[in-house]
């Protein structure tokens, strides 16, 4: 199995990686909620530096605007107005071993992919400029302005629905 | 200019590999507010995947449709959490296995 070459690319892709694994799994074992949304952040920034590895300027620059600005904060509003403490214990439905065995054989499953040879091509030289925000703009605006406006329609009711599902009651 | 590449297959199970982890973070808490982040890492593990086939492939549409799924997923943020804040206001816990009203 030929690994690939040792240059910044792949020091910067096993790093991102790395840190995206690491703060996925400490956002999924955290007691405190705040700790699992901090490290939820850290790995949407792992993330970023993903998309922009993959020439993805337009989606990198998104996910950090939408996700860690825009909703991270929003749950984190929400933790900090239910006032929520620590859990107590973890993992008390299942058993300790049988969650350990099932994670295992998902990370054995997940490594197996890089043994099927053959499947990708390099990486298209079309991508440095398929991932610009010109370009996703043209796209966007051009070949699927339909589903564009159906999702602000979509936008319009969940807005409507959070607001009428958070109202206190009305006395009358 | 791409100097090298770092095969698709590895984007591929990285992506796998945070996907595994949002399940398991989804069966095995009790917060519904980390069950809902545990939602979101599934969400961008798919995202991930779709940049890497779009930027392997030359094809705009799968950072097309990352767009929309962050769009659907910062809908879905605001109703879950509003659906959170009425249920504590109720029940006052956020714990999943406490809101058992329907069990028979």
């Amino acid at each position: 199995m030929s690994f690939p070459p040792l240059n910044l690319n792949t020091i910067l892709f096993v790093l991102l990686a790395l840190g995206a694994i690491g703060s996925a799994m400490m956002t999924v074992t955290r007691k405190n909620p705040v700790a699992s949304a901090m490290y939820l952040v850290m790995h949407f920034f792992m993330l970023a530096g993903l998309y922009l590895s993959l020439n993805a300027q337009f989606t990198a620059i998104v996910q950090i605007l939408v996700y860690a600005g825009a909703i991270m904060v929003l749950v984190v509003f929400v933790i900090m107005l239910l006032n929520l403490g620590d859990e107590d214990k973890l993992l008390e439905k299942y058993n300790v071993r049988t969650m350990i065995g099932m994670f295992a054989s998902g990370v054995f499953i997940a490594l197996i992919i890089p043994l099927l040879r053959g499947l990708s091509p390099k990486i298209s030289d079309a991508s440095l400029q398929i991932g610009t925000t010109e370009n996703i703009g043209t796209v966007l605006f051009r070949d699927y302005l339909f589903p564009f406006e159906a999702v602000s329609l979509l936008l319009l009711t969940a807005i409507v629905g959070a607001v009428i599902l958070a109202k206190r009651k009305i006395e009358d | 200019m791409n100097v090298t590449s770092i095969p698709l297959e590895y984007y591929l199970s990285l992506s796998a590999l945070l996907f595994i982890i949002g399940v398991f973070g989804v069966i095995s808490r009790r917060n519904a507010i980390i069950i809902f982040m545990c939602i979101e890492l599934m969400l961008n593990a798919v995202n991930l995947s779709l940049v890497a086939f779009s930027a392997y492939l030359g094809d705009p549409a799968g950072q097309i449709f990352v767009f929309f799924v962050m769009a659907v997923a910062a809908a879905e943020a605001a109703v879950g959490l509003a659906i959170v804040l009425a249920l504590f206001r109720l029940k006052q816990t956020v714990y999943v296995d406490e809101v058992n009203l329907l069990k028979w």
